[in-house]
């Protein structure tokens, strides 16, 4: 490392900042052949701090009270400048953040990112996934339409059938047996609470990548300074070209297409009165939705859903063959993308009405995703032989 | 003096090219704002819509006040505890004429006209099934029998609604110009609800541009940058 500067060397002594970031940011030694799904942490960097940015802003124009809520977050598409541009983004946003969140872990799950010694960075990883998801979800209640309502009463339904606790700790939580002022004020404090905890575990997730250092797809960590790169300004400028191009799409979103992934029945005011035809969730929680439904049984369902989540935790103790990447496992190279296809069936399946045929398909895709993670991954990885 | 003769020849041709331009330009949302004044705001509002959002087509800021100042709304109670009314300001919302849902169904055959400030959003069909039922009432088939304050409309799966035809050839005035037919009314109409359901369209629209082509350079650029860069990597 370069001596510190006469000035930079005051600060050096009391707290090395620069000499971490020249280490940790310009000199870190990345591999090198990485693809461009190494990508995908970045654009979840650069999302999370818009999410804030705007959300700052628009919890600043919004009235977190069942009489005033829908109409302040009328007034912000409307009458409140730039609003309509806040709005859009951070609507677009929990859009782009859930897309790169499970294309991140979809790519953690094939190039084996998960394994020695990178477990740790997998659980926070997944951990910050459950974290966005109780916020996505609290975030959603807050503009007060009819699906934030019916939405989160299908939630708060399941979370009833759980035995003993779940109704009494829900009321507990949310102040009443069904949704009312208190709880959407309490979701309000929880939605951004949450934005900001997320933060401080990504610190973790980024503190445990930069120690055990990143995994690349051929699943063999780099042995020689000559096997890598450092990260300023390989990645920087890789990321900065991929980055612009993430943000295209985003803007297309934005900008162009904002209806497209929004739904219409959320610009009615919630009424508790009026049940919809039918209550569709957003799509980053259709999967979970369809297995909720597939089930016959209400805590089955809630039992699975949150089982569906569990299994990926539990991975780096049942897929135990030291070999990461996909590409050298010939029966996972088979069974992980049908496992990806499941989850994108559940996805599909969630967004239907449970007719007959969507219930059998989510009970075969969901079938699959448990058979994989519970049955083929234990198995290939005892017997399998690796090419 | 062929140069005298081109510059003639090129104010000649300038007024045809006004011509063709009528008094007051306007589009199908902007006369179909006037139709919301004069038709629709009889019985509908939009509560989540201000008088000054009106500016968005093209209606002068004078237009709004006065437009405003015509309307009555709700100002709390005298000191007798009756109900106090003011001229609404251009920074009010355009309210139903019903101060409340009860008289709004009272004088509604028991139906509430709904809100319109989202209805080309929300409404299966959108705009166009706004425009659909507009133009789809018809005289009610012999032996059809329907309630009071039910009118035949093809377009409703039911084929009856509660709102009387609203639509009239001529009954309006369009200073542009363009005849008001039930036709041009219904379409009019429809495009002014789209715009309202979808507010700042074409604001969005228009700095998208922007965003893409500067997104596009940028990635131009970078790309550039990032090729140039990893070719001289130390193999």
């Amino acid at each position: 490392m370069p001596a510190p500067e006469k000035t930079s060397g005051w600060l050096e002594r009391r707290l090395p900042v620069m000499s971490v970031l020249r280490r940790e940011y310009i000199a870190f030694p990345m591999p090198r052949n990485l693809n461009a799904l190494w990508s995908f942490g970045a654009f979840l960097m650069v999302t999370m701090a818009i999410m804030i940015a705007s959300g700052l802003f628009l919890a600043i124009n919004y009235t977190p009270d069942i009489t005033q809520a829908f109409a302040s977050v009328e007034a912000i598409d409307r009458q409140i400048p730039s609003g309509w541009f806040l709005r859009s983004l951070h609507m677009g946003g929990v859009t782009m953040l859930f897309a790169c969140l499970y294309i991140h872990i979809a790519r953690s799950l094939w190039y084996g990112s998960y394994k020695a010694p990178r477990e740790l960075l997998w659980l926070t990883g997944l951990g910050l996934m459950l974290m966005v998801m109780v916020t996505a979800f609290a975030g959603y209640v807050l503009p007060w339409g009819q699906m934030s309502y019916w939405g989160a009463t299908v939630v708060l339904n399941a979370a009833h059938t759980i035995p003993l606790i779940g109704k009494p700790v829900s009321e507990l939580l949310l102040g009443g047996e069904t949704l009312g002022n208190t709880a959407l004020h309490r979701l309000f404090v929880l939605h951004f609470t949450m934005a900001f905890a997320i933060v401080a575990v990504i610190a973790l997730h980024v503190t445990a990548l930069h120690v055990v250092k990143p995994n690349n797809p051929s699943g063999i960590d780099p042995v020689s300074p000559k096997q890598t790169l450092p990260f300023h300004p390989y990645y920087t400028s890789r990321d900065g070209f991929a980055l612009c191009l993430f943000l295209m799409v985003y803007a297309g979103l934005v900008f162009f297409l904002p209806d497209l992934l929004t739904l219409a029945d959320n610009y009615v005011q919630a009424n508790p009165l009026v049940t919809p035809r039918d209550i569709r969730p957003e799509w980053y929680f259709a999967p979970f939705y369809a297995i909720l439904r597939a089930v016959p049984s209400r805590l089955g369902g809630l039992l699975l859903a949150v089982g569906s989540l569990a299994v990926l935790f539990a991975l780096p103790a049942l897929d135990r063959s030291p070999t990461r990447s996909a590409t050298r496992r010939p029966l996972v190279r088979l069974s992980l993308p049908l496992a990806f296809l499941s989850f994108i069936l559940l996805g599909v399946a969630g967004m239907h009405p449970p007719t007959e045929t969507w219930l059998i398909v989510s009970r075969l895709a969901m079938a699959w995703w448990f058979i994989h993670f519970l049955v083929v991954m234990p198995l290939v990885s005892e017997r399998e032989i690796t090419s | 003096m062929s140069r005298l003769i081109r510059n003639l020849i090129l104010v000649a041709s300038l007024p045809p090219l006004f011509a063709t331009l009528p008094a007051c330009a306007s589009t199908p949302a902007q006369r179909g704002l006037i139709v919301f004044q004069q038709v629709c705001a009889a019985c509908h509002g939009m509560d989540h819509v201000d008088y000054g959002d009106m500016a968005a087509f093209g209606l002068s800021p004078d237009a709004i006040r006065s437009w405003a100042a015509d309307q009555q709304i709700p100002n709390g109670t005298d000191d007798n505890g009756d109900p106090k009314t003011r001229s609404a300001t251009p920074a009010d919302p355009i309210l139903s004429p019903y101060p409340n849902e009860a008289v709004g169904r009272l004088a509604n055959h028991g139906l509430l006209p709904p809100d319109l400030s989202r209805l080309a959003m929300t409404l299966p069909g959108g705009a166009e099934q706004i425009r659909r039922i507009l133009l789809s009432y018809a005289p009610t088939p012999a032996g059809v029998k329907l309630d009071d304050g039910r009118y035949y409309n093809t377009a409703l799966k039911w084929k009856h609604i509660g709102m009387p035809p609203p639509l009239q050839d001529g009954m309006l005035t369009y200073p542009d110009g363009t005849k008001a037919t039930t036709q041009q009314m219904a379409t009019d109409v429809s495009a002014f609800l789209n715009d309202v359901a979808h507010p700042h369209a074409a604001e969005r629209r228009r700095i998208g541009l922007y965003a893409l082509a500067y997104l596009a350079l940028m990635a131009l650029l970078t790309f550039v940058l990032q090729r140039r860069i990893w070719k001289s990597r130390p193999q």
